[in-house]
């Protein structure tokens, strides 16, 4: 009779090194998996978020409208969400990503208004006077000086999605999240962890790749150095997550 | 599209409303799960931020908490405290969990009130002798009290949301239609929790959004 193996993965620990060899695809198959959500769903969101904030920002009166939509999908829960698209997506990637995509919107469109508000109307005056037509002060003076508040918004959006692509798991599209739940059932501690902590991860990588894109979209911020407003701190703080 | 019709006599089925599976029960368990929670973890965070907010200090960790918890995937939390000695007491990895991730809003939303309290009024109440305590309770707490408000709203909303998420992990609430309802393969099942749940968060909103709008000046604050 042999005796079982007494190895990390036997002993079901919560850290193993023996899971991440002998998992490697299964576990980086979840990571493209988890990427490609997240990228397709931030990606949708905005290209249907910039339009919509342009065009609430010529049309006033549509801004009441766009944002109260926009918060009560924001108020929907992930899983209810999901579950609200099931009879029109079915199980698929499909319904995580538009589900996803939701939740960027509702972020960005917010965010891309209050960056376009908070243009100073000195900015705008000035590019009238120098003959600016609407077309090209938006696209050449107010849409560069939306930027930081824009991406402040794209990175929330981002590292929500990283995090809220595991709840697709109950569709079985749901990248790490997968593994998350797979590893609940059989309780196995090592899958669950790695799993976690490379969700964690993803997201951190994001956020700084996202940093990096906005300095590189704001060259004339790092010139002079301002101290961060009270306003940009009240939008980071004044969106909760989503769950 | 004949889901509608199918979620709707799911959802007027006396028998889908009552019992140990019912929306009743289930509506009960999420509703003392979302205020349970919210009351432990304002008694947590309100204090901290009072006092660091008072003191001004400790700023940066107020500020990022909600920010790094933005990170951390509710579902995983909620799977791995099941994981660990912790998910043996049934409802404890959904309480420690839906209490870590309402702590950031309410920690943040308190710390900047304090925070952006007028100080030249802070000022004013020193000139006129008041202790510490006097300041906090008196001038700072009232003043900040808006913005105080705002994170108990953004707590509850999202603790509605997180409650959900404890259906995957076994715990109880409005979720478990759901869960049910994938298990059986049902999609009016699944739908129709769906809407219940959604219509419940909605509902929160709406009680806070009405609290603030109707509530006096005080509580609102200046127009934001």
């Amino acid at each position: 009779m042999t005796a079982p193996p007494d190895d990390c993965l036997a002993r079901n620990d919560w850290i193993c090194g023996d899971y991440l060899s002998t998992r490697r695809q299964i576990l980086l198959d979840a990571v493209g998996q988890h990427v490609q959500l997240t990228v397709v769903s931030v990606a949708l969101g905005l290209v249907i978020a910039l339009p919509l904030a342009l065009l609430a920002r010529r049309r006033r009166w549509t801004i009441g409208p766009v944002l109260g939509i926009t918060t009560v999908i924001y108020t929907i829960p992930s899983l209810a969400m999901f579950s609200l698209l099931l009879p029109v997506y079915g199980l698929s990637a499909t319904l995580v990503v538009v589900g996803l995509a939701l939740y960027s919107l509702t972020l960005l469109v917010r965010n891309i208004l209050a960056g376009l508000d908070g243009v100073p109307a000195e900015a705008k005056e000035a590019a009238r006077g120098m003959g600016y037509g609407p077309m090209r002060q938006l696209l050449t003076v107010e849409l560069p000086l939306a930027v930081p508040a824009a991406m402040a918004g794209l990175r929330i959006a981002t590292v929500s999605a990283v995090a809220l692509t595991t709840v697709g798991a109950i569709v079985g599209y749901g990248g790490l999240g997968n593994l998350i739940y797979a590893g609940m059932n059989a309780f196995f501690k090592a899958q669950v962890l790695t799993a976690s902590v490379l969700c964690v991860l993803i997201a951190v990588v994001f956020d700084v790749l996202l940093l990096a894109a906005e300095r590189l979209l704001t060259p004339w911020r790092r010139v002079v150095r301002r101290p961060r407003s009270a306003r940009g701190r009240r939008l980071l703080t004044a969106s909760g997550r989503r769950a | 599209m004949n889901t509608l019709p199918a979620v709707w006599s799911w959802l007027t089925t006396a028998a889908n409303w009552s019992g140990e599976n019912g929306i009743g029960h289930r509506l009960e368990q999420h509703l003392v799960l979302t205020f349970a929670c919210l009351a432990i973890s304002a008694l947590i965070a309100l204090p901290i931020a009072l006092t660091l907010g008072h003191l001004g200090r400790g700023g940066a960790l107020a500020v990022n908490l909600a920010n790094v918890g933005r990170a951390v995937p509710t579902f995983a939390v909620l799977v791995l405290l099941l994981l660990t000695p912790i998910g043996r007491h049934e409802q404890w990895p959904t309480v420690i969990a839906l209490v870590l991730f309402a702590i950031p809003p309410l920690l943040t939303n308190a710390y900047v009130g304090m925070r952006e309290v007028d100080q030249d009024v802070v000022r004013a109440a020193r000139g006129m002798g008041m202790t510490g305590a006097q300041l906090v309770w008196r001038v700072e707490a009232p003043l900040a009290f808006p913005l105080v408000l705002t994170g108990v709203r953004i707590a509850a909303v999202q603790l509605v949301a997180t409650a959900t998420l404890a259906a995957l992990v076994g715990g109880g609430g409005l979720g478990r239609i759901i869960t049910a309802g994938f298990n059986l393969a049902s999609t009016p099942q699944v739908v129709a929790g769906a809407v219940v749940v959604a219509v419940f968060a909605l509902l929160m909103e709406a009680a806070f959004e009405l609290a603030q709008r109707f509530a006096p000046v005080w509580v609102r604050g200046r127009t934001r």
